[in-house]
């Protein structure tokens, strides 16, 4: 193994290379920038409704609705996500009879995912509540199932929103791994620009400074929002 | 669904030793790398706490760094571009390293063949990867644990006569530390997930082989299910322990 130092070129990447016809290869063609952001953005998306119907699903008093939850948020969570990639990659051909394409694979692993923390937060966020807002709701004459979608639902939102928004940067970070399956996005079109133009360096730094920036915006803005929302819960008090 | 189940042939033979040392692999990467990034977070978490601004600073980027990349991209980074920017000094340490400890040695009289692979690049910038991702989160959890700890015990424990050492070492350690470890050990429990991520460079961990036995012996759904089973009793075993620990530990709130 023999491992020398070469001279760093950013400007090959602001510029670019008039030989092998890369124009700054992220940001110039950004298609695997625009997958990444939709693979996010629709993993989140089904995670949500998933995570919200597994949350309740787990608060529910009636065994057979419970544990199915149960069931479900504590094997996704004790896996890691690469595994579960791989095992739906393999199974969905023999479910469904059919090959399905690596990129609606990991939109699916990604919701199923993201969707057991998901699940967690809106147990949590519900538990935090005080139970007489339960109680109160309930004695002024609405029924359960009205109570949960007017007066705890709301509220639990409401504090679940900081977690949902980190949940929602992990999963950014998180469809990286799609590349792994040959989905062309952000690191994928990494592997391919560092493969073909052999600067690792720039390359990786570019694509974690796109990650960063991305996610950084998220955390920030979770940020502002939790500030705005303690304030408003200081003031009820 | 005409898929034909080969469990027997998974639990015999050559899948079950390549899965044990894809076991074996899994725990080593994650024990050291646990081990270093806790005094790697330790360490940030320290520097983050220093009156020194320009430290602060420093431990801020690091730490709002490696929390907001992806960890693929930086297994990525320390594997094939580190070396271009790290001194030729560590490099060179990195190359002896492997030299002295190939895929067989002899110590002590012992001759250990094939079954000590640590000292490899592959590993090596997984381990690195690993510990550096973790230890930014791992500092976090500790700073936010110290920092739950009201300010005014610390001023109690000053009125009472301790010295500023003694009420940490008193007063608000014992606290603070009680808080912190269940999400230490939660990391510790994604740092184990993690880990499946350097299959990538080729280290032979459990995902590895679990493909390694999908191509061989054409088993997919089997060879992976098992490794589901694996990291999902990992968990669980550790995720029970949390769940009595803190039975056992944790702060009871009067009211």
């Amino acid at each position: 193994m023999h491992w020398e130092v070469p001279i760093h070129n950013f400007d090959y990447f602001l510029y670019g290379n008039t030989v092998l016809d890369s124009t700054f290869p992220f940001i110039h063609n950004p298609e695997g920038l625009v997958a990444s952001v939709i693979l996010a953005i629709f993993g989140i998306f089904g995670a949500f409704w998933l995570g919200l119907a597994a949350g309740l699903m787990r608060l529910s008093k009636k065994w057979w609705v419970k544990y199915p939850a149960v069931c479900y948020i504590e094997m996704i969570r004790g896996m890691p996500l690469l595994l579960l990639i791989f095992w739906f990659y393999y199974l969905a051909p023999v479910i469904t009879g059919q090959t399905m394409p690596a990129f609606t694979t990991t939109m699916f692993c990604f919701m199923f995912f993201t969707g057991a923390y998901v699940g967690e937060i809106v147990r949590a966020g519900v538990i935090a509540l005080p139970k007489g807002q339960m109680e109160a709701a309930r004695s002024t004459g609405l029924s359960h199932f009205q109570a949960m979608q007017l007066i705890i639902l709301p509220q639990a939102l409401r504090n679940m929103i900081p977690s949902f928004v980190n949940q929602f940067v992990s999963l950014t970070k998180d469809t990286s791994l799609a590349a792994i399956l040959g989905v062309i996005e952000l690191t994928r079109t990494g592997v391919q620009v560092n493969n073909r133009d052999m600067a690792s360096f720039e390359v990786w730094i570019t694509i974690a400074c796109l990650y960063f920036m991305i996610c950084y915006v998220l955390t920030s803005y979770s940020r502002r929002l939790e500030a705005q929302l303690s304030r408003y819960q200081a003031r009820d008090r | 669904m005409d898929y034909n189940f080969h469990w027997a042939q998974m639990f015999s033979g050559e899948p079950v030793q390549w899965m044990w040392e894809g076991f074996v692999t899994t725990m080593q990467v994650s024990v050291i790398s646990l081990i270093s990034a806790m005094l790697l977070g330790i360490l940030i978490c320290l520097m983050r706490m220093t009156p020194f601004k320009p430290v602060q600073w420093l431990s801020l980027a690091y730490t709002e760094f490696f929390r907001n990349t992806p960890l693929l991209i930086q297994i990525f980074f320390w594997y094939n571009a580190s070396h271009y920017v790290l001194p030729a000094v560590v490099n060179e340490w990195i190359n002896d390293l492997y030299y002295w400890f190939p895929g067989s040695f002899s110590l002590f009289g012992h001759e250990f063949v094939g079954e000590w692979m640590l000292f490899n690049a592959e590993l090596i910038s997984g381990v690195i990867a690993l510990t550096v991702y973790t230890s930014a989160f791992i500092a976090e959890e500790i700073r936010a644990g110290i920092f739950s700890i009201p300010k005014n015990q610390l001023e109690a424990s000053r009125a009472v006569g301790l010295s500023f050492l003694q009420g940490y070492r008193f007063v608000i350690l014992p606290q603070a530390l009680r808080i912190v470890i269940p999400p230490l050990i939660s990391q510790a429990l994604n740092l184990i997930k993690n880990s499946s991520l350097v299959m990538v460079l080729g280290v032979a961990d459990i995902m590895y082989q679990a493909t390694q036995i999908e191509s061989y012996h054409a088993m997919p759904f089997e060879a992976f299910t098992v490794a589901l089973l694996i990291y999902l009793v990992i968990s669980l075993i550790v995720s029970f322990c949390i769940n009595m620990y803190n039975k056992h530990y944790m702060i009871q709130v009067m009211y």
